[in-house]
């Protein structure tokens, strides 16, 4: 898929699970991803954000580093 | 399997009630019925059949043939029996010879004005003033026209002087589907009765008065199809005579035989009598114990079931090299090997994931079953989605967050119950048009409406029904008016604060109350975002949670939305708020698109869950399917039909088994599809018809329409109903055994025999379906689940007694808007629906006569937005987005707000989702069809893009004509 449109789906996740009440936004965030995205998907989303991550939100880039 | 019985299917004169048993004796025969029951009906429960002309069990009583008359002791006169209540000890005689020589004269009268070709009337056998001619012994007419006297009749068209009889009206065949032919009517009212009382559309009336009384479609000078009428069989069901009649009956001849059936189209789900004449489908009738329906139908399911025979069928297995090949006609034998080989040499290739499935909400539970079976245990992957990918999922993901399962809550007579309805982004009357009718005659008796749609659709108002409130609001802004709806609830304590604590969870509940009841979210605060009025906005919240029994319905309004699944979640927290669970007559209601949507989902095709909505990653789940199987299962969830075709741009998705579904049409953003489809190598279609997608097919398996196998569909209300074979399979298979042959090809070794032992595995696997068998849908007619050990005949309402989760989760639901934004390129929100004569990409409802009613997709705009642009009626305009271009043709109104346009999808020429976007639910990847910024402006003709694909559509429909 596109950057552009992957970066608009991770950044769409991370908004709502910002407005979550808690401490464990990023838990969630890596839990949805975990839970709805195929492997390729995530591993799109790794080696965006080893190439710089640009446009992602943090809580993206945070959840990332736990999906493995 | 022993042939279903059809219960007692007799007209038993007037409807049901409710009520204290009442003992009365009706020819020396005593019978108890509830207190309210008529004369007539508890006769008929008795077993005793009164004559009657003008009564049927669909409609109240009227009283007006007199036929129905009976002697009661103690009381003078003949009252008739249809409009005469049972009474406690009361002792009635229906055959003395007083009543029968009275009813004689009332037949005699009858007849006098009615022609007497019954040998050759298309109503022979089938009708009720000659059965009762012959019940009360009528022998004789003896009213003749007087001595140079004028003609009083209103059959014949000239008298023997060859002079036009000007009582004579001749037929009105302008309906596709009936006939109404005035000189067979006697005015018995059925039929004007049957509009109100079971469709609620009003279109009749009876006109004039005395011997001038006519059954009239709309003002004079309308026909049926120029009138209101929507088509919806019920004035033909009801009628007793030739005088309202399926054509089809008129040029086949009456049924000898019927099997009951579901209804391929929505996900009302409608029973049916498929009526036969030997071989030949001659009628569909509503089904009077069908539970989804309870006799009453749509011009969908009730005649438009044409398309099983239509011209476009494919029946022939077909296969090509590449897609811009013409097709070659093959074998099953040669056209699965070719399938199997491909696939397989695919997965060699390019891995294990690179093919997937596409399962079909139009297909039965058993198919759908096999299909993501197929992907699970024979693919070895989990890519496999359905169709309510695009429609339905966040009402999966909203609903199983907040109760714990994404189940409608209630049964469709659950409306019955309800005092407040709350329509928000559906269009009931269009879409679910027999639920419609239903939630109508309930508005009727009192119960209030408030309407959530940038559309001002019909339920708004309509004959006799008009919504307290219409909240008209801009497109994307779902959850800001939800959430200030519930900000109403909270802040002025109108919460059901006991049902909170007791059946929710008290903390989260708290940070929710926090959250809403910042001032931001109130209506006041949000009008300049949602364009709703905050006034109507309090009062319709206030109405809502004060009003006893509220009731929400929602459709796909809500959930093609980037915040389909928030919007889900705030109308779940609106029913906790308000203690609007757990009832009848209350709930979270989502209304399903497709036949077996339900069914679809809960058979495992998303590719995250297996069957019964439990996700891939619980090793306990997944143990389950390997044992039964012998297979392992991959832990992984697999892709989205939006993932697969990014994937197969991407060049690591390569083949594709789709069955009964359409994606090319049916999915947004067409020109992705396009690519995502062209850049597969293996693309396999299973449908009726050359359908759009499969322009891009390599090779093409003839389906079965659902007129031809057995199986089970679920409704929207969680009821597994039987679909019986009416007809064989004129591809030669149902569709279950293609998806066998195919595994087989693959090397599976499946041995179903019967749809009935693939239901054993379902029940054997899933626990909501445990107690479900085809002996016990046999018995009961329908079943919904769940249905086990606990709930052995299954669970009309959800959550009860507790929520499915526990304790019912609030969550908080900030409103971000869509990114999907207007600007001066783009300044108009295109939002799209369908109407009620067509089914959502039209392949089945185009290919009949429906398209009398709907031959184009039309735009709908505004009067201000059509005069800045030069737009007038009927002209041809250009609609574009950042996606795409198309060009069909306006039309005016004002049901739209300005700013706002709307279409429809039913047509691929004009293909409305080459103009929506890639956008979609953040958490489910359900397109936002509803939101797309678009302009609109006068046109020559046909956009590139539609030149284009009508030059591909037809070098890729080429067929080669078969070998000698």
């Amino acid at each position: 898929m596109s950057p552009e449109k992957m970066v608009h789906m991770a950044n769409q996740i991370a908004t709502f699970f910002k407005s979550q009440p808690g401490d464990d936004q990023a838990d969630k965030v890596a839990r949805h991803l975990l839970d709805f995205w195929e492997p390729r998907m995530r591993g799109q989303l790794r080696d965006y954000i080893a190439a710089g991550g640009k446009g992602l939100d943090a809580l993206v880039i945070k959840a990332a580093r736990q999906i493995g | 399997m022993k042939d279903f019985i059809i219960p007692d299917d007799r007209d038993m004169g007037t409807p049901a009630r409710v009520g204290a048993p009442v003992t009365l004796e009706i020819d020396g025969v005593a019978v108890t019925v509830p207190a309210g029951t008529s004369v007539m009906r508890a006769a008929a429960e008795a077993g005793i059949q009164i004559p009657k002309l003008c009564a049927t069990d669909s409609v109240e009583a009227f009283g007006s043939c007199r036929l129905c008359l009976v002697e009661i002791e103690g009381r003078r006169g003949t009252p008739a029996s249809c409009t005469t209540p049972v009474a406690p000890g009361m002792v009635v005689n229906t055959g003395t010879t007083r009543l029968r020589k009275l009813r004689r004269g009332v037949m005699e009268l009858y007849i006098s004005d009615h022609p007497l070709d019954c040998l050759t009337c298309s109503a022979n056998g089938d009708c009720e003033l000659q059965d009762m001619a012959g019940a009360v012994g009528l022998r004789d007419v003896r009213y003749e026209a007087p001595e140079n006297g004028g003609l009083a009749n209103h059959f014949e068209a000239r008298n023997t002087s060859d002079e036009a009889n000007p009582a004579w009206m001749p037929k009105d065949d302008s309906n596709p589907y009936f006939s109404y032919d005035p000189s067979k009517c006697i005015v018995c009212s059925r039929c004007v009765r049957a509009c109100e009382e079971v469709q609620g559309t009003f279109a009749l009336t009876i006109e004039g008065r005395g011997f001038d009384s006519r059954v009239s479609a709309g003002g004079a000078g309308d026909d049926f199809l120029g009138s209101d009428c929507v088509s919806c069989g019920a004035c033909v069901q009801a009628c007793p005579t030739a005088t309202l009649q399926e054509k089809s009956i008129i040029e086949m001849g009456t049924p000898d035989r019927s099997v009951v059936t579901t209804c391929a189209y929505c996900g009302v789900g409608c029973s049916f009598k498929a009526e036969m004449n030997g071989d030949q489908l001659v009628r569909m009738t509503p089904y009077k114990h069908g539970k989804a329906n309870s006799g009453h139908s749509c011009v969908k399911g009730r005649f438009a079931y044409g398309y099983a025979h239509h011209k476009d069928r494919i029946l022939s297995p077909m296969i090509r090299e590449r897609i811009s090949d013409p097709w070659r006609e093959v074998s099953w034998e040669e056209a699965l090997s070719f399938a199997a080989n491909r696939l397989r040499g695919l997965q060699a290739e390019y891995g294990q994931k690179s093919i997937g499935v596409i399962t079909s909400s139009r297909c039965t539970n058993e198919e759908t079953y096999l299909v993501q079976k197929l992907a699970r245990a024979v693919f070895g992957n989990n890519n496999t989605d359905t169709c309510a990918r695009v429609c339905h999922s966040p009402t999966g993901y909203g609903l199983g967050q907040t109760f714990g399962t994404s189940a409608g809550t209630q049964d469709f007579a659950s409306v019955d119950h309800s005092d407040v309805v709350i329509v928000i982004g559906a269009n009931p009357t269009d879409g679910h048009p027999v639920f419609a009718s239903r939630l109508k005659k309930r508005l009727r008796a009192g119960a209030k409406l408030i309407v959530i749609d940038p559309r001002r659709i019909d339920l708004v108002k309509s004959p006799h029904v008009e919504a307290s409130h219409h909240l008209p609001l801009r497109p994307g802004t779902n959850v800001a008016v939800v959430s200030a709806m519930a900000h109403v609830i909270v802040t002025e304590g109108l919460m059901d604060e006991d049902f909170i604590r007791t059946r929710c969870d008290w903390d989260e509940f708290q940070h929710y109350a926090e959250f809403i009841s910042d001032p931001r979210h109130s209506p006041e605060a949000v009008e300049m975002l949602t364009g709703v009025n905050p006034e109507d906005l309090r009062a319709a919240a206030r109405l809502y949670a004060t009003g006893v029994n509220g009731a929400i319905y929602y459709g796909l309004g809500v959930t093609e939305h980037s915040q389909g699944s928030t919007t889900v979640m705030g109308i779940a927290n609106l029913a906790m708020l308000t203690g609007n669970i757990g009832r009848p007559g209350v709930g979270v209601n989502p209304l399903r698109g497709q036949n077996n949507v339900q069914g679809a989902c809960d058979m495992g095709s998303f590719p995250h869950e297996l069957p019964g909505y439990r996700h891939v990653k619980g090793a306990e789940v997944r143990g389950i399917f390997e044992s039964l199987w012998g297979v392992e299962i991959d832990p992984e969830p697999g892709l989205r039909i939006p993932n697969m075709l990014d994937a197969a741009v991407d060049g690591s998705f390569k083949g594709l088994y789709c069955q009964g579904e359409d994606i090319l049409q049916s999915d947004p953003d067409t020109k992705h599809v396009a690519a995502g489809l062209a850049a597969m190598e293996c693309v396999i279609v299973h449908d009726l018809f050359l359908n759009e997608t499969a322009n891009y097919a390599h090779v093409f398996l003839p389906g079965s329409t659902f007129l031809e196998k057995d199986g089970t569909f679920t409704n929207a209300e969680r009821r597994i109903n039987r679909v019986r074979r009416v007809i064989p399979p004129r591809n030669g298979y149902a569709d279950w055994e293609i998806t066998q042959m195919l595994a087989n090809a693959m090397g599976a070794n499946w041995s179903y025999v019967h749809p009935a032992q693939i239901m054993e595995e379902i029940a054997l696997t899933t626990p909501s379906f445990a107690g479900v068998d085809y002996a016990l849908l046999e018995e009961k007619g329908s079943v919904q689940w769940p249905c086990n050990t606990e709930h052995p005949e299954g669970t009309p309402l959800m959550h009860v007694d507790g929520f499915m989760r526990g304790q019912g989760r609030f969550i908080v639901t900030e409103y971000v808007p869509t990114d999907e934004k207007t600007g001066p390129r783009f300044p108009l929100l295109l939002t799209t629906g369908r109407i009620l004569s067509q089914y959502n990409v039209g392949a089945q409802t185009r290919r009949t006569d429906n398209v009398v009613w709907h031959e184009e997709d039309l735009l709908e705009i505004h009067p201000h937005d059509a005069e800045v642009r030069g737009v007038s009626e009927g002209d041809w305009v250009r609609l574009a987005s950042r996606s795409g271009e198309t060009t069909l043709r306006a039309t005016l109104t004002d049901r739209v707000s300005p700013g706002v346009v709307y279409t429809t999808f039913h047509h691929p020429d004009t293909q409305a989702n080459v103009i929506t976007t890639d956008f979609s639910d953040w958490a489910t990847n359900c397109p936002e069809y509803k939101v797309t910024a678009v302009q609109v402006s006068l046109s020559n003709g046909p956009s590139e893009w539609q030149e284009d694909y009508a030059a591909q559509a037809a070098l890729a429909r080429r067929i080669l004509p078969a070998a000698e």
